[in-house]
Parts: structure tokens; sequence; C-alpha cells
């Protein structure tokens, strides 16, 4: 009987976790591939809509970026109204023309009519800030926009 | 002397150095939103010769600060709007024989409504108080509209729906022919033609 009673005693073998490196590193290529470093230090809260009948924005290159929204809460002595972000810091409607030229200038000459204006607004912002960004736009030709949404269905968020 | 076998290396302390890294990274990732509802604005014209447009040929929607939605006059829910501006776009309301008449249209042809979807336009009005998240949700069954009539079309045309083909033009790795496809999207694009005004 002693042959089936060794069993017994002896404690639980420890999982080997020779093989966790290995785990750990598949994560890690996905999380390093995956990864678009962020651009612009956001200092607004952008919370962006949803909708379903987007397209999607190739060459990001090619893409301006127009931040607006509600200063975030570390930058509350910018105020509650939503605010437009350009780069690193807040501007105003006036500087957006001086924004699209200077992107302008830092792209080749022939690519600049196939530049696209990315509207990432908050969606608490109001109309009347989209409408001024939108005319200032106009102004300086920069008339490919988008507005950059997440995708979802509109009715299931409300 | 004789030789030593080099001693083995302690990988103890990689799963470690892995983890460390890969919070770096898990913390740093933002998977960027990057589509979004296209736009065109309008260029500004000094000239302002008004077109004249049947009243009937114009889809009005108003958005006041409120968020509600008043369409052709009358208030609508947001739900509403898709299947109602389809109606307006494909009303097709010349009578046959005559010019303009749209024989790819399946509406109630009413006399009343749109002459053809190359005549209808929707003009978006917006206050400025009107929230954001509103004006996309707007915009959104709007194109929405536009999108299905053409998926519509497409299929009949094609055996194949609009979204579809645009995903296999802007697709780099697609085989077929291009220009042949180009020539189909913009067919359909014409017979639907997006009309789209926002008043300011």
């Amino acid at each position: 009987m002693g042959k089936f009673n060794k069993k017994k005693g002896g404690d639980l073998p420890a999982i080997s976790t020779a093989s966790l490196p290995d785990i750990v590193f598949m994560l890690l290529f996905f999380f390093m591939v995956a990864t678009v470093m962020r651009q612009n230090t956001l200092m607004i809260k952008n919370n962006l809509p949803y909708a379903d009948q987007v397209e999607k924005l190739d060459k990001k290159d090619l893409v301006m970026y127009i931040y607006a929204g509600k200063p975030s809460d570390a930058y509350k002595q910018y105020g509650t109204e939503a605010r437009i972000q350009l780069n690193d810091k807040f501007a105003s409607v006036e500087d957006i023309a001086a924004f699209i030229a200077q992107e302008r200038a830092s792209k080749r000459e022939e690519l600049i009519p196939f530049l696209t204006t990315a509207l990432k607004v908050d969606q608490d912002a109001n109309m009347g800030l989209i409408g001024d960004i939108k005319q200032e736009l106009r102004k300086v030709n920069a008339l490919k926009i988008n507005y950059t949404t997440k995708k979802g269905n509109v009715f299931d968020r409300r | 002397m004789a030789k030593r076998a080099a001693p083995e290396v302690n990988a103890g302390s990689m799963a470690d150095i892995a983890f460390l890294l890969l919070i770096f990274f898990l913390v740093t990732t933002t998977i960027e939103t990057d589509s979004g509802i296209s736009r065109k604005l309008p260029p500004i014209e000094d000239n302002n010769d008004d077109v004249i447009i049947k009243q009937k040929n114009i889809f009005t929607v108003l958005l006041n600060g409120k968020d509600q939605l008043l369409v052709e006059d009358e208030i609508m829910e947001l739900k509403d709007l898709r299947k109602a501006a389809v109606e307006f776009l494909d009303n097709g309301g010349i009578p046959k024989g005559q010019e303009g008449y749209c024989d790819y249209c399946k509406g109630k042809r009413d006399p009343a409504s749109s002459d053809n979807p190359d005549k209808a336009i929707i003009s978006l009005k917006n206050e400025r108080e009107t929230s954001y998240k509103m004006y996309i949700s707007v915009s959104n069954e709007l194109m929405a509209a536009y999108n299905e009539l053409r998926n519509r079309r497409a299929q009949e045309e094609f055996g194949q729906s609009f979204t579809e083909m645009q995903a296999d033009y802007d697709n780099v790795n697609w085989v077929g022919n291009r220009t042949k496809l180009k020539e189909k999207i913009d067919k359909i694009k014409l017979e639907y033609p997006q009309k789209l005004s926002e008043v300011q």
C-alpha cells in the first residue's frame, strides 16, 4: 500500500512561472504596436459625441486638429465656458487663421489642398463656438472639415 | 587552463522588466478615435445672387437652443427624422414624361414635395445655444438618410451597397478595377447628391 500513500503527504507543486515573461512580452509588444503617442496634451474635457455614419480619416499627417470644450479640472482658472485649444494652449477664435497658416506652411505645397481639419469638440459644447470656428475656417479657405466622433448609436446614449 | 563554462545569466528579473515596460505603454496608450462625419464648408463668395429655389424643394430642419427639433414647421422626434428625410429626398414629384422625372425614385411622388433628388435640398439651421451633441446626432441622421438611399440604389444597380463600394475604394489591398469602381461611386453620388446647406 505504501506505493499509493506516497502522494498524500506532498504539497501542491509550485506553478511554474517560467512562461510568465513570454506572456508579458506578448502583451508588451501588443501595446507597443497599438500605441499612438498623443500629440497634444489636452487641457479641456473632450468627451466626443456618438455617431454611426462615420468616415475614417486616413493619412494622419494631413489632419489638423482643433480641440474645444470646457477647461478640465486642472485648468479651472480659465473658467467654465467652452474654450478652443490649438496645439498645447488655449486659444481664441482669432488664432485659428494663424494656426491654419502655420500648419499649411509645415506641409509640402502639393499636399495643401488635401488638408482636413478635424474638430474634436466636447459633446456639451454649444454650437455658437463651433459656428465661430467654421466661419473662421471659411475665411482662410480650409473647407474640408471632419467632426470627430466616437462610433456608436445616436439613440443609445441619451 | 581549462575552459570554464560561461555562467548562466539569471533571467528571473526579466518578467519584472517586461512588466515595467508593459505598464508604461498601458498608461501612455490612447486608442485614438480617427473617424467622424466629414463635411465641406461653403466657400465665402461675394456675389449674393439669390438663386430662387422652390419652397417645396427645401426640407427645413430647425434646432433650437433647447435641443428641440422643428422639421418642416412641425415638431419632430429625432428618431423620426431619418424616415422623414428619406421620404422627402426620394419623393420624385415630377410626373412621368416631363423633364426631371426621377425613374429610380420609390417615394410617394407627391407633387407638393421635392421634384427629384437632384433638386431636393436639406437646410439645417441651429442656434448658438444648441448643444454640439444634438447637432451631431441630427447631422448623423441626415447623413444616414442619404446613405440609406445611396445604398439602396447601389444595391439595385451594382448588387453591392454604396458603403461597401466606398470601403473597397479606400482599401489599398482591394483588387479590382479602381477607375470603374470610381465611376460607379460617382454615378450613385450624382443620382442622390448630398445637398445639405447650413444656415448661419
